[in-house]
């Protein structure tokens, strides 16, 4: 007994110290990547990409572990934007004086206020009704704010100069990457407590809550209140994510809390796969990477993101995580490399039918758009004679061939995939 | 004389104009093991949903030791010490079996909407769900998702959901329906073990459980109750053999047809 | 004041109505196959395009019938290669695939169309006044809109209620397992639906495509009200859908037509307001300016008191 209970000690201490290792590691890899990554442009977007985290990650505190599908949740981060943005003037105009560096958290108490009155209501039911007063509250806000210009500010928005107030350190955030260190210190705080939250008692029974509400009632938790504290504590980190948009951007719109933007954030966290905790900030790098980097080269990056997040939803509910974790069970057994082959056999048609998709759907959307006369195209250093008959027949003849292919190895892909991940598979044995 | 752990008053129940349960008048006494059998469509899990809940009584009075709980919510009975478990087997599908059982403890531990403490931290909480996993038999499946486990484990696991909490008053709606001989000797012994000390209440079809665990057996028939008794004295009750066995006969002709 | 009583009450009828053959196709596939199908308005709009660009070769009227049954066949195969597939992963992730649905539609309108308005008439048949009274003219086009909005009424309502088909359907929203075990083919009746639904805000989309505007953000615009709708309605309830349908109609065309502002509502009880008051945003809001928000207060409203919706029996 006491042997069991020792080597039981010993793995939970081994645990927490791994537990705690993956957060060093994060906060370093943190310091570390302005290093690597200079150019204002890279500033720029890990800025972005660390707001969308902590966005994303608000977001599915409801959808992954709470079961509540929100259409609005750009509202608490919008609204709390607005707020820290109007806390940003204030100091400004000397009302008071509070450190603009902290004005995320109050941006954060704002999110979960209006979370708190609007949640009061639309928590009574998870599913179909929830989603659809979240929709409609969603709609209701964005419309408010061009009526309510005092708050809003209207068309134009709010914005205002976050170099104001008491500095830090001697940082007064004049410079990208001294908001840099500020949204990263930010991030990893609200990530630590995003993820802290799913392991206490109200964090684990929405998950209960999300697997079987009736259950939940008999064992003596009322769902309403359950999902109401979870949709709180989503309100509240999506105000911290907006307050962190409000000193990075220094300006708030109407399209800050749109449902382009709720819609967005739904993309961000179902792509990188709601059912694990780092899924949304996966989804959040990529999806970033693609509104920045992929928007540079082609017009056509938001039907890309949107046919990606379908297939997402048809083949892939689990995610890109769900992906990555789907090769655990194979990395465990040693037989990673068992994969490599049949994984590189299957790239070369996936690339083909996709070099065929995007250069049809580019030419086609290039000789609609093309000013008359035009007859060439450049699009991913490919420069093309979108009026000659030639490039649209290789663009076909590689989607064809790409797709054909892609069919014929998929079956082989899968059964190695197969034969990789089962316990009982030859080898195994061993 | 002491207040009964479950007393119910000239219960009804009807949705829309059909009458399910019919004026229902029991006292389930503290500490004892009750059996509620009866014919397919009785209405015995109706009687089961008002008194944990689920439904609203349409009329009548439950009394919860002594407390009036009719048109209570769930939550608000199982916090007044009432568990229950269901016929269709309902646990929490993608967590952990060991989260389904501590799940099961949380409320009655104290820790009810706590966002400031974490559960793995809470010792006492680890402790009783691996004894109560331990108790039915699924110590080994711990962190598997308990929706993959087989149907006879799910089972066990729903009773060991229903008792986590330490509740007084435990119902069990059919524990062994869909078992094995064996399995359901196994659960018989569970639930004598578990029901030690507690008053139980349990709807059970098969007749060997019931006359193997139970104290007290009540009949209920086309919502009514016909019968209330021990075991040996419902074995001999004509009117019983005639409205239960007549029926029972019925059904299995169905069957065979 | 008769005049804009009037005139408010025919267009709140045009607009009631063709809000209703949206709801009504919405509330069908919701009913039987338990999604919210996100995507519904999607196919308003490709209604709309697809007669759009039609009847430049064939006219407003074939295009008018050929247009919805194409939208239709979508409907049909974005129901048996899509959702069908999705069905096995749960009710969220149903309504999470028509959000994507609608979102890549509107992405494919406007790879083809582009971001622009186009350039949708009313077809020149139909481009005269109908009646004059006190000096406002009522189109012709919004009668015809009204005629072929209560037509489709009339037959959703005959289908439903007089024929097999209808009873098959009726039965199914309110016992879907029966239905299955009747022997009739669950699935196929599912596709049908998606596919009738999906042809009905088609329709809808042909006939309002020239007065609403036709433009990639059509969708959504309408789309969100649509919800409204069927919420307030009572989600399920046809007739629920039909009530809110008019009622959402009339209530945001008498908004826009009534000029007066809060301060104004208060002035009849002599208060008045100063205009450097903190508030005088809300002070000077008037009602055509939060017209199209009320359908969303309405919501709100109605699920805080009522929240089954007007006519609805189901809880969610």
């Amino acid at each position: 007994m006491s042997v069991i209970a020792t080597t039981g000690a010993a793995t939970t201490r081994r645990a927490t110290f791994r537990r705690l290792a993956v957060w060093l590691v994060s906060a370093a890899v943190l310091l570390i990547l302005p290093q690597i990554f200079t150019s204002g442009l890279a500033v720029t977007v890990m800025n972005q990409m660390g707001i969308a985290i902590v966005f994303a990650l608000s977001y599915n505190m409801m959808l992954g572990q709470g079961g509540m599908l929100s259409f609005g949740h750009a509202v608490y981060f919008g609204l709390g934007g607005f707020f820290a943005m109007h806390m940003i003037d204030w100091v400004d105009q000397q009302l008071f004086v509070f450190p603009i560096y902290l004005t995320p958290f109050m941006g954060g108490l704002f999110g979960l206020f209006m979370a708190l009155v609007i949640g009061s209501f639309s928590t009574r039911r998870a599913g179909t009704v929830f989603a659809m007063i979240s929709l409609g509250i969603g709609e209701l806000v964005a419309a408010l704010s061009l009526i309510l210009v005092v708050f809003f500010g209207g068309e134009e928005g709010v914005s205002g100069d976050r170099t104001t107030g008491p500095g830090i350190f001697g940082f007064n955030f004049l410079q990208d990457i001294e908001v840099y260190y500020l949204i990263a210190v930010w991030v990893l705080v609200a990530v630590l407590f995003m993820y802290l939250f799913s392991r206490t008692p109200a964090g684990r029974m929405a998950n209960a809550v999300r697997d079987n509400p009736e259950r939940a009632e008999f064992v003596g938790y009322s769902q309403r209140t359950v999902r109401l504290i979870s949709f709180c504590a989503a309100g509240f980190f999506a105000g911290i994510a907006g307050g962190l948009f409000a000193i990075n951007y220094e300006i708030l719109t109407e399209q800050n809390l749109n449902a382009t933007t709720s819609g967005g954030v739904l993309l961000m966290a179902y792509i990188g796969g709601i059912g694990y905790f780092i899924g949304p900030i996966v989804g959040a790098v990529i999806f970033t990477l693609l509104q920045t980097v992929l928007s540079g080269y082609t017009d056509l990056w938001v039907l890309y993101v949107g046919l990606v997040f379908l297939a997402t939803v048809l083949y892939v509910p689990t995610g890109l995580t769900g992906i990555m974790m789907m090769h655990v069970p194979a990395w465990r057994l040693g037989r990673l490399r068992s994969l490599v082959v049949p994984y590189l056999t299957m790239v070369i048609p996936v690339a083909m039918l996709f070099c065929g998709l995007v250069g049809l759907l580019e030419m086609f959307h290039y000789r609609n758009g093309a000013p008359t006369g035009e007859v060439e195209m450049t699009v991913f250093y490919v420069t093309v004679d979108f009026t000659s008959p030639l490039p649209w027949a290789v663009f076909t003849a590689l989607t064809l061939a790409g797709g054909y292919l892609t069919r014929r190895l998929a079956p082989a892909v899968a059964a190695s995939f197969q034969a990789a991940t089962s316990y009982d598979a030859k080898g195994s044995s061993a | 004389m002491t207040e009964p752990a479950i007393r119910l008053r000239d219960l009804r129940k009807n949705f829309g104009r059909t009458e399910i349960i019919r004026g229902v008048d029991l006292e389930i006494g503290k500490g004892t093991r009750h059996a509620i059998i009866g014919p397919n469509g009785a209405g015995k899990s109706t009687l089961f949903h008002l008194i944990s809940g689920k439904y609203e009584p349409s009329g009548g009075q439950i009394f919860l030791h002594g407390e009036d709980i009719s048109g209570k919510l769930p939550f608000e009975i199982n916090r007044q010490g009432l568990s229950r478990s269901f016929q269709v087997t309902n646990i929490f599908p993608r967590m952990s079996v060991f989260e389904n059982v501590r799940c099961g403890m949380l409320w009655s531990a104290g820790y009810r909407y706590a966002f400031w403490r974490l559960v793995d931290q809470l010792r006492d909480l680890t402790e009783e769900s691996e004894r109560i996993l331990e108790e039915i038999g699924l110590a080994d499946r711990r962190d598997i998702p308990a929706g993959v486990l087989t149907y006879a484990e799910q089972r066990a696991l729903e009773i060991g959901i229903t008792i986590a909490g330490g509740a007084d008053v435990i119902m069990l709606d059919e524990p062994t329906a869909g078992m094995s001989r064996s399995e359901t000797d196994q659960a018989v012994e569970l639930i004598r073990r578990i029901s030690e000390g507690k008053t139980l209440v349990m709807v059970e079809h098969d007749m060997g459980v019931v006359f193997d665990l139970a104290d007290k057996i009540s009949v209920l028939v086309y919502g009514e109750l016909i019968a209330t008794d021990t075991p040996e004295r419902i074995r001999g009750n004509k009117a019983v053999q005639e409205a239960y066995l007549g029926t029972a006969e019925e059904a299995e002709e169905m069957a065979d047809a | 004041m008769f005049e804009l009583i009037l005139f408010s009450i025919l267009n709140g009828l045009v607009y009631g109505l063709l809000l209703f053959m949206l709801s009504s196709g919405l509330t069908l596939i919701f009913s039987m196959m338990g999604v919210l199908n996100f995507a519904h308005a999607s196919f308003y709009m490709l209604g709309a395009y697809f007669a759009f660009t039609m009847s430049g070769y064939i006219g407003f009227f074939p295009a008018l019938i050929i247009a919805p049954i194409i939208a239709g066949l979508l409907g049909a195969l974005v129901e048996r290669y899509g959702l069908r597939h999705v069905h096995r992963y749960g009710h969220v992730a149903e309504l999470i695939f028509t959000f994507g649905l609608a979102f890549l539609i509107e992405e494919v309108v406007q790879f083809f169309w582009g971001k622009q308005l186009q350039d949708y008439r009313v077809p020149e048949v139909l481009d005269f006044t109908f009646f004059e009274m006190f000096g406002n003219a009522f189109p012709a086009y919004k009668a015809f809109m009204l005629l072929v909005s209560i037509a489709i009424f009339v037959l959703l309502f005959a289908v439903l209620t007089r024929s097999r088909v209808g009873m098959i359907i009726q039965a199914a929203i309110t016992h879907p397992n029966i239905v299955a075990m009747l022997g009739h083919n669950v699935p196929f009746i599912f596709m049908a639906t998606f596919g009738v639904g999906s042809a009905l805000a088609a329709i809808a989309g042909v006939i309002a495509g020239p007065v609403l505007g036709t433009g990639p953000a059509m969708a959504f615009e309408l789309g969100t009200i649509v919800f409204v709708v069927v919420v307030f309605g009572g989600l399920g309830s046809l007739s629920g859908a039909f009530v809110a349908s008019i009622m959402i109609g009339l209530i945001q065309t008498v908004a826009v037509a009534l000029d007066v502002s809060v301060s104004d509502f208060f002035g009849l009880f002599g208060m008045s307001f100063s205009p450097d008051d903190f508030l005088v945003d809300v002070w000077t809001i008037t009602l055509p300016q939060i017209a199209p928000i009320i359908p969303y207060l309405m919501l709100v409203l109605m699920l805080i008191f009522r929240p089954q919706g007007l006519m609805g029996k189901r809880e969610s």
